[in-house]
């Protein structure tokens, strides 16, 4: 479903030249949770970021079911985001002035793909329950993180993307939202790819891949 | 479109969570669309009413027929260019007397008029025939009925003699003119088949083809002018109130510019949220200029309300000053055109864009993922400090520019304008080299930081205070020129009515009477003939006034400059003295010469002084009496003053009023016309005046607001210093102090400013709008006083966030610590 191939990618200042992705590829199916490791700087949000379409990638091709994401121009990139993607990432990405409901619904009616029952359900599943009309700030980094989880998920994507959704959180913490994302990947047939550092977290995904030297191992 | 709405709704989110900057915004955008509209108003009521008159007079919408050798001619020319098919219309016009004030007579011909006249549509059609059938009707505007203390119907005498038909009140006629048939004007003037112009309606017909002699008159074509006299004379009061608008603009631009800009930088991790979940580049834009623009209708439309309410307030300050100024008539009530409305709202919008051209710029350019930060804030500072550094001498090398090479009253706002460009956006830059150097003089940490950290505060407050600087510069700089003006003025008065009495008959056999009945009484040290006539020298009015040989003049005529034996030679006959103002129009100084078309032949004069003649639109000559009434035959020698000791003065003015019914127009002692023409002076400046406290004003909530929206931002760099054990109390007091300190400077900076601001208007825009030149004078009090204000204002802006501060739960500041954030 997810397809990258020799996907490349380097940073040019006055200074360097920095070659984050030299030639990646990987593959994710449907219904398939991947965990994405390695070191910090190694290009993780890079790659990331270039599946989704918010930076343009030097080399190679990113094809998300039939659509090459790599040369869609930007409103394609964003109708793409929009339907087929969610994104999760390590600092919350809420917007402050809308509630935890609106927040939750927004991305989805954006699509044009609210589903109210599917929404109830993440609330239930979410535990966020008697939260809906609070705001951001009102909310632990747990609560938040799961905010965004359900956010990315109400669209009911075909892929899901997160990156170091974890990174602010407690271990015990840490362990329930994975086992969630987990859960409700599953439940919602998307695919997953996860940043995570943690050999722990990345052990409770189906399969582990690991970016060092700017190539995959 | 759905989602258009949807991301709106984002967007607008923002301000519910934020009513503090949505007010922010709005204030400046209402100060800004008020300011500027209100101003404008008022312009274009007085345009309106310039056009009115002018278009009533005949004089300036259509062309025209006159016998340049005589103030009237035979109506036979009328007839005759009529038969030739030539579009003609008569009018007979002259100044009378009705009920002691002055007012214009106008005879038309309803029929032939032409369809461009104004005065063609107040006749309607159902009232003609009551209009030429006798009785006829007087048609007069209601505001000159009330001033003349009469109603509807009545049959006033005019001076003193033949009665007009009975009064109609006509909404849409300029004040001071009454319009009867010209059947009727030529019966009461006592000028049967008189007439004194032909106006000329739509042709082919061109000034080539007029034939030489009409009827035994030879008539002169005038071209229809764009403009009217009176536009013309007025446009320089009009200018003054445009740039004091314009000003008022531009400081609630600054206020919106700091605004948007601190809720774009807000909003910035939203927006990018917004991108990820895949809203467009594009869309995104398109939303944002939405947001923008639907919040500038709204702030424009309650600016509007606002204008309105200002301009309904000052109105009757505009129309006293333009009366005693210029003698312009203006109704007492506003009256808006549509345009008006679109021009507001129109600047309101503009002006948003404008103020948040560079957020917008900013957001169109935004990448989506937040990149590091490339400099430190000290580093991102001095590029911005010489970006404005770099602006502000360009603006200041411009300023000399025009100042040495323009030439014109739009060159001196220029100057001014760029003057005070500059100063703004040098600004910040002064003020960091200040905050800098006390941070060199620091010792110890907190004093060390308190400088770095009003360093730092430097961007968000900067325009506040720049808004703050430019009010006060402006303030300084007219107040110093109207107190200037106000001292020499004073000054002038005296030199100029020297006399202790004034009389001015209605007619010359009264005149003439009074002369005889004030030579039998023996209180009355001294009677001084006075006489005026009115030439045209180079197509402009030039006023020439005769002045008898006396002590009086000697002593008090105020002259800036004169020929040794001055005024010898102008009683010998062949001298004058001139005005400043036409010496600075027509290039003419002492030994100059000076050649005027009289009746009596041609008349030289050489020009042995100038004097100041403050606030008179009109050129002036002094000449002997004796020698303009042997050139100009004609002049009427109604007016004189005289000098009566002080203590017969009460007496000698109650006998006259008793022995010839004169009233308070007619005869007036020296001390009242004085106090007359400082309130016509006072009244003039009531409005610029005025619009400075708004300007004033709306710098200080600039000022409150920028604080206010800082105060949020602030936390972060003030939790620390909590944290290791500085009360909330001790904070509160750094930071006012902090905020006086730069306000301080700011108004120390405006101080000079505002007096080199006050020598453009003086040396610059006053000569070139008014002709004349006041000498500069500076007056501490005033500026200490404006200090006082300065400090006042932003202590008040400061003390609300201080309160803020100070009142902090301490939950609010250990958020700052905590991770989930
Ligand atoms: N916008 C950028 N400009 C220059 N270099 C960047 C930029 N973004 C990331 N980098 C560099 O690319 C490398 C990979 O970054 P990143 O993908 O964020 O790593 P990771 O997420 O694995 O920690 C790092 O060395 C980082 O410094
Ligand atoms: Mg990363």
């Amino acid at each position: 479903m997810l397809k990258v191939v020799s996907l490349s990618k380097s940073y040019r200042s006055a200074q360097e030249t920095v070659d984050v992705l030299r030639g990646v590829s990987l593959a994710v199916a449907r219904g398939e949770s991947v965990a994405l490791t390695g070191e910090s700087g190694s290009g993780k949000s890079t790659l990331l970021h270039l599946i989704a379409g918010l930076d343009e990638a030097d080399d190679g091709e990113v094809w998300l079911e039939d659509v090459r994401v790599t040369g869609l121009p930007d409103a394609g990139r964003a109708a793409l985001r929009r339907a087929r993607l969610g994104l999760i990432f390590q600092q919350f990405n809420l917007v402050p002035s809308l509630s935890v409901a609106d927040n939750l619904a927004f991305q989805a009616r954006l699509a044009g793909r609210h589903d109210a029952a599917w929404l109830r359900e993440l609330i239930a599943r979410l535990g966020l329950d008697g939260l809906t009309k609070r705001y951001p700030e009102q909310l632990s980094g747990g609560q938040q993180q799961r905010v965004a989880i359900g956010r990315a998920l109400a669209v009911k994507p075909a892929l899901l993307l997160a990156d170091e959704p974890t990174g602010n959180l407690d271990e015990a913490t840490a362990d329930e939202v994975v086992r969630l994302i987990r859960d409700l990947v599953a439940r919602s047939g998307c695919g997953l790819l996860m940043v995570t550092h943690s050999a722990r977290l990345a052990a409770m995904l189906d399969r582990r891949l690991h970016l060092s030297g700017g190539l995959l191992a | 479109m759905k989602r258009a709405v949807w991301v709106l709704a984002v967007l607008l989110s923002h301000w519910r969570r934020h009513p503090m900057q949505l007010a922010t915004l709005l204030v400046g955008l209402i100060a800004a669309t008020a300011l500027w509209s209100g101003v404008q108003a008022l312009n274009q009521q007085a345009r309106v009413s310039y056009d009115r008159a002018a278009a009533l007079f005949g004089g300036a919408r259509t062309a025209m027929l006159i016998d340049p050798a005589h103030a009237t001619f035979s109506q036979a020319a009328f007839v005759a260019l009529r038969r030739a098919g030539w579009p003609v219309s008569p009018v007979l016009e002259d100044r009378v007397q009705v009920n002691g004030r002055s007012v214009r007579l106008l005879g038309i011909e309803p029929v032939t008029m032409p369809a461009e006249t104004a005065s063609s549509s107040a006749i309607d059609r159902n009232d003609l025939h009551a209009f030429v059938a006798p009785p006829g009707r007087t048609l007069v505007a209601p505001e000159a009925l009330r001033d003349l203390g009469l109603v509807a119907g009545a049959t006033p005498r005019i001076n003193d003699s033949a009665e007009l038909p009975p009064l109609q009140s006509q909404p849409q006629l300029a004040p001071g003119v009454l319009i009867v048939d010209i059947g009727v004007a030529q019966r009461v003037l006592g000028k049967p088949e008189q007439i004194s112009r032909l106006l000329v309606g739509k042709t082919a017909h061109g000034a080539g083809d007029l034939p030489d002699k009409v009827a035994g008159a030879t008539l002169q074509w005038v071209a229809p002018d764009s403009e009217t006299d009176l536009a013309r004379l007025t446009d320089s009061f009009h200018l003054n109130l445009t740039a004091f608008g314009l000003l008022s603009f531009l400081v609630g631009l600054f206020i919106v510019n700091s605004a948007i800009g601190l809720a774009f930088e807000q909003r910035l991790p939203t927006l990018r949220t917004l991108r990820a979940c895949g809203v467009s580049a594009r869309l995104l834009n398109v939303v944002v200029v939405v947001e923008l623009v639907s919040l500038a209708l709204l702030g424009g439309l309650i600016g509007l309300i606002g204008g309105y309410v200002i301009a309904a307030a000052l109105l009757p300050d505009v129309a006293a000053s333009l009366r005693g100024l210029y003698g312009a008539q203006l109704p007492g009530t506003l009256s808006l055109q549509p345009q008006w409305w679109l021009a507001g709202i129109a600047m309101s919008v503009l002006g948003a864009l404008a103020a948040a051209a560079a957020s917008l710029v900013r957001l169109a350019r935004l990448p989506l993922l937040a990149a590091a930060q490339p400099y430190a804030w000290q580093q991102a500072q001095r590029r911005w400090l010489l970006r404005q550094g770099v602006l502000a001498a360009a603006m200041l090398i411009a300023a000399v520019g025009i100042l040495i090479f323009g030439d014109s009253l739009l060159a001196g706002f220029a100057v001014l304008a760029a003057l005070l460009l500059s100063a703004a956006l040098a600004l910040p830059v002064l003020l960091d080299g200040v905050l800098r150097l006390g941070g060199k003089g620091a010792r110890g940490a907190l004093p060390a930081w308190f400088w770095a950290d009003s360093r730092q505060q430097l961007p968000g407050l900067s325009l506040a205070l720049m808004a703050l600087l430019l009010a006060l510069a402006v303030n300084v700089g007219v107040g110093t020129m109207v107190q200037s003006f106000s001292a020499t003025f004073v000054r002038w008065l005296d030199g100029r009515l020297a006399a202790d009495i004034y009389v001015s008959a209605a007619n010359e056999t009264q005149a003439a009477e009074i002369r005889r009945w004030l030579a039998t009484r023996t209180d009355i040290s001294a009677v001084l003939p006075g006489a005026r006539t009115e030439v045209q020298i180079d197509g402009a009015p030039v006023e020439i006034m005769g002045v008898a040989d006396h002590a009086t003049y000697r002593e008090n005529w105020p002259l800036l400059r004169s020929a040794a034996d001055g005024w010898d030679r102008v009683h010998r006959g062949a001298a004058a003295f001139i005005s400043e103002q036409l010496s600075r129009r027509l290039h003419l100084d002492v030994g100059s010469r000076l050649r005027i078309d009289a009746p009596g032949g041609d008349w030289s004069l050489d020009v042995v002084g100038v004097y100041a003649d403050y606030g008179n639109p009109k050129g002036q000559l002094a000449v002997n009496i004796d020698a303009l009434l042997r050139h100009f035959p004609d002049t009427p020698q109604t007016r004189f003053g005289m000098r009566v000791a002080p203590e017969h003065i009460a007496n000698v003015i109650a006998a006259m009023r008793a022995a010839f019914h004169l009233d308070a127009r007619q005869l007036a002692d020296q001390a009242t016309v004085k106090a007359e023409s400082k309130r016509i002076f006072n009244r003039t400046f009531a409005v610029t005046a005025a619009l400075n406290t708004f300007t004033l004003g709306v710098a200080g909530i600039a000022l409150l607001t920028s604080l206010l929206t800082l105060s949020g931002s602030r936390l972060p760099q003030l939790a620390p210093l909590w944290a290791i054990g500085i009360t909330r109390e001790r904070l509160a007091v750094i930071e006012l102090l902090k905020t006086m300190a730069v306000a301080l400077v700011t108004a120390l900076l405006a101080l000079p400013l505002g007096l080199l601001v006050a020598w453009c208007l003086i040396a610059v825009v006053n000569v070139k709008a008014f002709g004349w030149r006041l000498p500069f004078q500076v007056f501490p009090m005033q500026l200490l006083e404006l200090l006082g204000v300065a400090m006042v204002a932003a202590l008040l802006a400061t003390l609300l966030p201080i309160l803020k501060l100070a009142r902090m739960q301490p939950t609010t500041l250990i958020k700052i610590f905590a991770d989930e954030r």
